[in-house]
């Protein structure tokens, strides 16, 4: 195969429509065909018992046509949301209701669906609704729900959903052996995914041939039909779901079925109109999903030379109200902890809590920079203790090149062995120390002071387990006229997936990459697939496309050596045309040859009468379509991996406080990071950027502020600060480092996540580096940093060890 | 104009006045509050004015930020205006909402409502009664509570202009750009003859309920630590998820400092050139 | 709250110019500028994201100055004129096989949009912001997108973007001088 386009830059397919406007998005399919619009009565409390629910006032509202709460369900439409993912751990999983059934467990949970004219009118009416509510004590944070003072559910008195323990070795032997000892906390708030353009739904029922389509702005098309399909009563053949443009996902929506994916169908069944909800920007605040809150304790036992001989984690994960997704993130955090390291023995034991506040699920990372957070500043720890270099530590602990695949020992997300396939770390290391000039860093940071100014420098190592299957799907199909149809199962939110697949067919099977055509997403096109996350969707539906263009390829080659009188190997496939290796003369186009593989051949085009040429009388003692074989060039092909393959990457950053402001500033943040083959090298690096920038505004500026009563403060985007262009270095360095996958067909490990990872481990480490004591929370702001000052200044802060008071 | 009045009249505290709309149409987006009318003025055109003459800027009810920050005679006259507007949210913002219309809005963390409060200034009110000039000390009575009454519509800010001989400072300190500030300074300092600080006044932004302005010229004279000391006990802040109340006080008294040098260094350059 | 409503709201003729043409629709008064672009014109490329103005995906041209159509009511700017992304492209022409503007142009080489959804809220920017000033520094160019967020790109692509936008614009200028 001549690689033209894998590995190239192109420039993007999706870009000419977006560009001009000409992007589809949920909210603008159906603009003007008068479907019906939704709003919602959305809980007010954090924790009530509903009553009475009274909507004749609302009623009254000219152009409102129906209003459901939860008695208007039926069958599986009225009972609990799904458990997606249970576990045997979770011991206590809890869902809610589509429409809230006697009691709320959040802010923001859906009580009543009002379907009207329009979305101002069905907000009117929404107001008009009267729920009686008996408050009831709200749960808030992991402290509270650890006291149990009150129940988040009245059955669940203790407020944990899961407790879980991993062990590889023995802890406790290890700790008792070990010549140091470390013991201390750690805390990350929340955050989450707030992509640009929220979850929105519409719906067509379509009654003479009963069947229902969905366009839904969500990250697992399949996934979502196959909800709507069983909690609607319907034929899973007689739902489409399809995932137009989306604008962002960062995990928030894999999560499914939201209760509006299966509300909005069931009002367009109902009322035999289209139906459309777009959320606002408050709603989703309180009623989507966060990530992020975890209570960490650590003990550590190390050698002199910092190499760690026992781990004993154990942590609190805040799951919110709910439970739906299951114990992926808390799972992702205990496995990933232990980044690219073979600590002698290791445990890690968690409770997952129940609090009266949104549900987690995955964003970004998923638990994974909560736990590299964890073993990053355990690192840092070890080296302040020894009196060591922080880099130096960090290698005495890697896994080796020559180990790999490395086992280690544990049960990662996808139920299968923590197995790492490829990498090297220690060249990693030597790279980005490189990068940021590490060793020159206290020669700098003596000049910066002799100029009264603070700077500080931070390193974060992470290995993301990337690709989880348990398959993805590709179909290509060769039109007659030689265009290539690929449609794959999981969805697009920017990734430039049109791009990237395309550029992977066009190598594989020898077209122009502007023949190539790609649908995303759409369950007409493609029917089994699992959905774009966990950095899965080029080593999943990538691989998936390389084999289907494998098998279109040798069929090509087939019908084309029967057409051409030559063995197929002696043919070869380029811009578009099967020719004789080394006599293009005896040539056909691939449409053609798309032709010539349907026995069936009226000659509706050029093509099809073209292909007449090439036609060979029928053999009559034979069938037309042979034994094992299927009309047409095409061909389904799935990628089913034994395990994920393991990307790894190292980050670090240059920050400087200011004296007298205690503001933050990155001067300079580099990232090393390897995810094997890389199929465009211009959207891995745009990934990178953007998940450096969410890693930054995780560590620096995003938390979700609840009271007490359970109320979130910042639901809007005046006090949840996303950052400008302003609040984030202007140029990110970025190297790159390639130890291809040997788990499939072209190397390739997920680069999704790679950016926002270890942020927060590494700007911890670099603000530690500058003000000599520890940093043991995140986020971080220059009022807390101002705080942290004050108490050390007070001498309630101890310094690092070896640095002075 | 007089449809303005006298709708206001009329509809009185189930009106709201309509012109940017940069800080109203959010509140009313969110449902946060539903007035039963609003009298939409950005039909005036006769108010979309800004005039500077010797004795300061008068803005009109129309004129949208953007235009006041780029009026060269305005900001010859009065150079806090485009030193605070500059910091005003971001120039999309500024395209459309009004100065006048920031100030009703008695915002005390709105960068304009410190600006009138420290040069002094003044704002028309026009009823169907007549018309009247509130001064800044007695416009700003609470946060986000002004001295207008519901059938009164704001016509003209009327901003006095930098005193010879002197310079003019705007700093602030915010999360993200644009953002509400944790804390600001403007600050206005007079050089006599001899070059010598005969006059250093600060407003403060976000550390009070109403804008808060003081006279700092003794405390410059005994130097810049009880410059910051005297901001710090002067100013009133309140904790937030953002920031401490004791963060914003200590900002207090560090942007003192950096908007009393800015300003005497504009000052002694004015002077110079003079 | 909100008195129930009685009677049907009033509707109010909106007539604008809206990228060169004239377009009008009959609305509510309460109807903002970005839902009378997207429902009532159906120039879906306007997108809302917040509502409170801080995103700027709505950002479209009001008589050439950026401006947050999700804070406008349609009816108080009738008469006046809108440019949205949709009206940025122009004619293919010699010097611009695509018709794409140079600031569009730009973004689609320099890869500054991943999902798209913030993007015509920077395209309308820009463009303004070019017109004001063709030759930024990359400060000034920072200083030009400072007001519109993106969660995608993080950011550098859309500033190498907004300087080769300038460039492009610029050999665009100096072609037609020729």
């Amino acid at each position: 195969m001549v690689t033209r386009y894998i590995g190239a830059p192109v420039r993007r397919v999706e870009d000419l429509r977006l560009i001009t406007g000409n992007g589809r998005y949920t909210d603008d399919i159906g603009i003007g065909t008068g479907a019906l619009e939704v709003a919602f009565v959305r809980s007010p409390h954090a924790h009530a018992d509903i009553g009475e629910i009274d909507v004749t006032r609302a009623l009254d509202v000219p152009g409102v046509m129906a209003i459901y709460t939860h008695e208007d369900l039926e069958d599986a439409a009225a009972e609990p949301l799904p458990v997606l993912i249970p576990h045997p751990s979770m011991h206590a999983p809890r869902t809610g209701y589509a429409l809230a059934k006697d009691v709320v467990h959040h802010v923001g949970e859906p009580i009543a669906m009002v379907v009207a004219e329009s979305r101002s009118l069905a907000e009117d009416a929404a107001a008009l609704i009267d729920v009686e509510y008996r408050r009831l004590p709200a749960v808030v944070g992991i402290p509270a729900a650890r006291a149990a003072d009150h129940a988040v559910h009245r059955d669940i008195p203790d407020n944990i959903a899961a407790h879980l323990v991993q062990q590889v070795g023995d802890v406790d032997a290890g700790m008792d052996a070990a010549p140091h000892r470390l013991s201390f906390d750690l805390t990350i708030e929340r955050s989450c995914s707030m992509p640009l353009e929220g979850k929105a739904v519409h719906a067509r029922w379509d009654p003479d041939d009963r069947s229902l389509r969905v366009y839904s702005s969500t990250q697992t098309a399949t996934s979502v039909r196959a909800a709507i399909a069983a909690k609607l009563g319907l034929p899973l053949p007689k739902v489409e779901v399809i995932a137009p443009d989306v604008g962002g996902g960062f995990g928030v929506k894999i999560m499914h079925p939201w209760p509006e994916e299966i509300l909005v169908p069931m009002a367009a069944m109902r009322l035999g109109r289209p139906v459309k909800w777009t959320e606002d920007r408050r709603e989703h605040f309180i009623s989507s999903a966060h990530e992020r809150g975890q209570e960490h304790h650590i003990d550590v036992g190390f050698d002199d030379a910092g190499k760690i001989l026992a781990l004993d984690v154990s942590f609190w994960h805040d799951n919110g109200a709910y439970t739906p997704y299951g114990i992926i993130c808390p799972i992702v955090t205990s496995t990933q902890l232990l980044g690219p390291y073979k600590p002698g023995a290791y445990r890690v034991e968690f409770h997952s809590v129940y609090t009266t506040t949104v549900i987690v699920t995955p964003y970004r990372g998923a638990g994974r920079p909560q736990g590299v957070f964890a073993m990053e500043r355990t690192m840092d720890r070890i080296a302040e203790t020894l009196g060591l270099d922080r880099a130096q530590v960090r290698a005495v602990n890697f896994i080796q090149p020559d180990e790999f695949p490395y086992d280690q020992g544990l049960i990662f997300q996808d139920g299968r062995p923590l197995i790492y396939d490829s990498g090297n770390y220690p060249a990693q290391l030597d790279m980005i120390k490189d990068m940021i000039g590490w060793d020159e860093f206290p020669a700098l940071k003596a000049e910066a002071a002799r100029q009264g100014r603070r700077i500080g420098i931070g390193l974060g190592c992470y290995v993301e387990g990337t690709g989880p299957g348990p398959y993805e799907g590709a179909h290509i199909q060769v039109l007659t006229d030689g265009s290539v149809e690929v449609a794959i199962g999981l969805t697009s939110q920017g990734q430039g997936h049109q791009t990237v697949f395309a550029q992977i067919v066009a190598d594989e099977l020898g077209v122009p990459f502007e023949s190539v055509r790609v649908t995303t997403g759409d369950t007409r096109r493609f029917g089994y697939a699992v959905g774009t996350f966990a950095s899965r969707a080029a080593v999943m539906s990538g691989s998936a496309v390389a084999l289907a263009a494998r098998a279109v390829r040798a069929k090509a080659l087939r019908v084309a050596s029967d057409a051409l009188e030559c063995a197929a190997t002696d043919l070869e496939i380029t811009a578009g045309v099967v020719a004789v290796k080394g006599n293009p003369t005896a040539s056909i186009p691939l449409g053609q040859v798309a032709v010539l593989s349907n026995p069936l051949r009226y000659a509706f085009d050029e093509a099809a009468k073209a292909a007449t040429q090439f036609a060979r009388p029928a053999d009559p003692s034979t069938s037309p379509v042979a034994e094992g074989e299927s009309p047409g060039l095409e061909s389904s092909d799935y990628y089913s991996p034994p395990r994920s393959t393991f990307a790894s990457g190292m980050h670090a950053a240059i920050i400087e406080i200011d004296d007298d402001t205690s503001e933050i500033t990155i001067n300079r943040y580099c990232v090393v990071h390897d995810c094997g083959t890389l199929i465009n090298p211009m959207i891995v690096r745009g990934q990178v950027h953007g998940g450096v920038v969410q890693g930054i505004a995780g560590a620096l500026y995003e938390t979700l502020a609840y009271d007490e009563h359970g109320q979130l403060l910042n639901a809007s985007f005046m006090d949840f600060l996303m950052p400008y262009v302003t609040e984030v270095p202007p140029r990110f360095e970025i190297g790159h480092q390639e130890t291809p996958s040997p788990l499939n067909p072209l190397g390739i490990k997920g680069a999704g996540e790679a950016g926002v990872i270890p942020v927060s481990a590494v700007i911890a480490a670099a603000v530690e580096d500058a003000m000599g004591f520890r940093i043991d929370a995140m986020p971080l702001n220059p009022s807390r940093l101002f705080d942290l000052r004050r108490d050390f200044d007070a001498g309630r802060l101890e310094p690092l060890k070896g640095r002075p008071e | 104009m007089p449809e303005a009045t006298a709708a206001l009249a009329e509809l009185g505290p189930s009106a709201k006045v309509l012109a940017g709309g940069q800080s109203l149409v959010p509140v009313l987006a969110m449902r946060l509050a539903a007035p039963a009318h609003l009298v939409d003025i950005n039909g005036l055109g006769e108010l979309d004015t800004v005039v500077a003459d010797a004795g300061g800027v008068t803005v009109g009810a129309l004129a949208r930020h953007s235009r006041v920050e780029h009026d060269a005679a305005a900001n010859r006259t009065q150079p806090l205006l485009a030193q605070a507007l500059r910091l005003v949210a971001h120039p999309t913002i500024r395209n459309r909402g009004t100065t006048v219309g920031s100030l009703a809005h008695a915002d005390p963390a709105g960068e304009m409502t410190t600006v009138l409060a420290l040069c002094g200034g003044s704002v028309t009110a026009a009823s169907t009664d007549g018309r009247r000039v509130i001064a800044a000390a007695d416009f700003f009575l609470g946060p986000l509570e002004s001295a207008l009454r519901p059938d009164e519509l704001a016509t003209h800010a009327y901003f006095p202009a930098l005193p010879r001989r002197s310079g003019s400072a705007f700093v602030e300190i915010a999360r993200r750009n644009g953002d509400y500030a944790l804390c600001g300074v403007g600050a206005i300092a007079e050089l006599d003859e001899l070059g010598v600080v005969r006059s250093l006044r600060c407003g403060y932004l976000s550390v009070s309920d109403t804008p808060l302005v003081l006279d700092l010229t003794r405390e410059w004279e005994a130097g810049e630590g009880t410059v910051a000391t005297r901001a710090r006990d002067g100013v009133d802040p309140q904790s937030d998820l953002h920031a401490t109340a004791d963060y914003r006080r200590h900002l207090a008294g560090v942007l003192t400092v950096r908007a009393a040098r800015q300003a005497i260094s504009a000052a002694r350059q004015a002077v110079g050139a003079a | 709250m909100t008195e129930p409503t009685e009677q049907r709201e009033s509707l109010h003729e909106v007539k604008l110019t809206v990228n060169g043409g004239t377009r009008s629709a009959t609305v509510t008064a309460r109807r903002t500028l970005s839902d009378f672009l997207r429902h009532d014109l159906g120039l879906t490329g306007t997108h809302v994201g917040c509502e409170h103005g801080v995103c700027g995906a709505c950002t479209v041209l009001l008589d050439d100055a950026p401006v947050r159509s999700c804070l406008i009511f349609a009816v108080s700017v009738s008469g006046q004129r809108v440019t949205t992304v949709e009206g940025l492209a122009g004619e293919p022409e010699a010097g611009r096989p695509s018709g794409l503007s140079p600031v569009q142009q730009a973004f689609h080489e320099c890869h500054a949009l991943q999902c798209g959804f913030c993007t015509p809220g920077f395209l309308t920017t820009v463009t303004a912001c070019l017109a004001a000033n063709p030759a930024p520094t990359r400060d000034q160019a920072v200083e030009m997108i400072a007001g519109n967020l993106c969660r995608c790109t993080g950011y550098q692509n859309i500033v190498d973007a907004v300087l080769r936008a300038a460039e492009l614009q610029s050999a665009e200028v100096q072609g037609r001088q020729k």
